[in-house]
C-alpha cells in the first residue's frame, strides 16, 4: 500500500464513493446483460458500464493521482473520450448485424421486429 | 492556413493527446506539434468530408444536455434492472423521421442515442431519412419521437446546418 | 480511518468488477446466438479495463493506465471486426 496513507480524508472518502458507484453500475449493467431475454434488450445493458461506471471510476482515478502527486493528472481523460466515442460505434455495428441476421433468417425475434422497409435498397444486396 | 493546417481541430486534439500522454514541456510541445501536423497532412490525403460548424457556442449546451440525459437514464436503467422481472417492461422499436442530413451531425446523434442507456440506434435509411431505434422501456411512442426531434435534432441542425 | 475505508471499498469494487466479468462470461458461454457472445466480449473488456484502473489506484502507480488504454484500443478494434464479420461473413473486403 504505497501512497494510500498519504491521501487526505476527504479525497479518500470521495475516491471510495466514486469507486463503489462506478463498479456497482458496471455490475448492474452486466447483470442486465445476463438477465434480459432478447438481444435487443441486452444491447442496452453494457452502456451502463461504459457511461456511468467508466465515468465514475475514471474520475476517481484522476482525483486520486491528482491529489497524490499534487498536480493535475488528466491522462485518464483519454480513456474516457475513447470509451465514450467507441462503445456506441461497436454497439451500433452489433445491432445492425443482429437485425440483418434476423431478417435474412426470417426469425424476427420476440419483440415485434419491424419489416425490412428500405433494406433492399442495394446496401446489403451487393453480394447476392 | 488551410494549406499548412488542413484540419486545425484534428491537429489541436492530437497535440493535446500527446501532451496528456507525456508531460508538458517545450520539447514535447515541439515534438507533438510536428507529429500532429504530419498526421493532419496524412489525413488530408484521405480527403474526408470536412464538417462545418456554424454555431460554436451551442456545443457546451449540447454536451450539458447529453451529460444530464446520461445521468438520468443511468438511474432509470439501473432501476429497471434492479426491479427485474417483476416490473412490466415494454421494449420496442420506434421509427423516427429525421430531417437532419449532415453526415457529421448524424454520426454525433448516433453516438448520443447509443451512449445513453435505454436507447440504441439500430438503423438509418439515408434515402427516406427514417431512423430505427430500440427503446428499453417504451411507454409512449410519440413521446420518444418528440424527444429525439426537439431535444437533439433541432440543436444539431442549429450547430451544423 | 479514511484509509481503511478506501482500502475496503477498493476491495469491494474489485470484487464487484470481477462479478461483472463473470456475468459477461456467462453471456459469452451461453449465447444463445453469435451476436450475444460478441456483446459479452464487449462488456468483458470494459470490465477488465476498469479492473486494471482500480489496480492502479491500489498500487499507486500510473503504469496500469497504459495497459488499460491498450485494452480499450484492442477491445474496440476486435469487437468492431467481429460485428463486421457477423454482418458480411468476412472482415476485410
Amino acid at each position: 500500500m504505497n501512497g494510500l496513507e498519504d491521501l487526505p480524508a476527504w479525497a479518500a472518502l470521495l475516491v471510495a464513493f466514486l469507486l463503489l458507484l462506478g463498479s456497482g453500475l458496471t455490475l448492474l449493467g452486466t447483470i442486465g446483460l445476463a438477465r434480459f431475454k432478447t438481444f435487443y434488450e441486452r444491447v442496452h445493458a453494457p452502456t451502463l458500464g461504459t457511461t456511468g461506471g467508466a465515468g465514475a471510476i475514471l474520475i476517481a482515478s484522476m482525483l486520486f493521482f491528482s491529489v497524490l502527486q499534487s498536480r493535475p493528472v488528466l491522462h485518464e481523460v483519454l480513456i474516457t473520450v475513447f470509451v465514450v466515442v467507441t462503445t456506441p460505434v461497436t454497439l451500433m455495428l452489433l445491432a445492425r448485424a443482429a437485425i440483418y441476421r434476423d431478417r435474412t433468417e426470417g426469425t424476427g425475434g420476440a419483440s415485434g421486429l419491424p419489416g425490412d422497409e428500405g433494406v433492399n435498397d442495394g446496401e446489403h444486396t451487393g453480394r447476392e | 492556413m488551410s494549406r499548412f493546417l488542413p484540419y486545425p481541430l484534428l491537429t489541436a486534439s492530437l497535440l493535446v493527446m500527446w501532451l496528456l500522454l507525456n508531460s508538458v514541456s517545450l520539447g514535447h510541445i515541439l515534438l507533438g506539434s510536428i507529429i500532429a501536423i504530419a498526421a493532419s497532412w496524412a489525413m488530408a490525403a484521405l480527403q474526408p468530408d470536412k464538417p462545418r460548424i456554424r454555431n460554436w457556442h451551442l456545443i457546451p449546451v449540447l454536451i450539458g444536455k447529453v451529460l444530464v440525459d446520461i445521468f438520468r437514464s443511468n438511474v432509470a436503467v439501473s432501476g429497471l434492472i434492479l426491479k427485474g422481472d417483476r416490473a412490466r417492461r415494454t421494449p420496442g422499436f420506434v421509427v423516427i423521421p429525421l430531417t437532419l442530413r449532415d453526415r457529421t451531425a448524424l454520426a454525433i446523434l448516433a453516438c448520443i442515442i447509443t451512449a445513453t442507456p435505454g436507447t440504441a440506434w439500430v438503423e438509418y435509411h439515408a434515402d427516406n431519412g427514417r431512423l430505427l431505434i430500440h427503446v428499453l422501456d417504451l411507454v409512449d411512442r410519440d413521446a420518444w419521437i418528440e424527444l429525439i426531434q426537439t431535444r437533439y435534432e433541432r440543436l444539431l441542425r442549429e450547430i451544423f446546418e | 480511518m479514511s484509509t481503511t475505508i478506501l482500502i475496503w471499498s477498493l476491495m469491494a469494487s474489485q470484487l464487484m468488477l470481477v462479478a461483472a466479468m463473470a456475468c459477461s462470461a456467462y453471456r459469452i458461454l451461453t449465447g444463445p446466438r453469435a451476436q450475444d457472445r460478441v456483446l459479452g466480449v464487449d462488456a468483458l473488456y470494459v470490465c477488465g479495463m476498469l479492473l486494471l484502473l482500480t489496480f492502479g489506484i491500489r498500487s499507486g502507480s500510473t503504469i496500469y493506465f497504459e495497459a488499460a488504454l491498450i485494452i480499450a484500443l484492442l477491445g474496440f478494434v476486435s469487437t468492431a471486426a467481429l460485428a463486421k464479420f457477423l454482418m458480411r461473413g468476412e472482415v476485410i473486403e
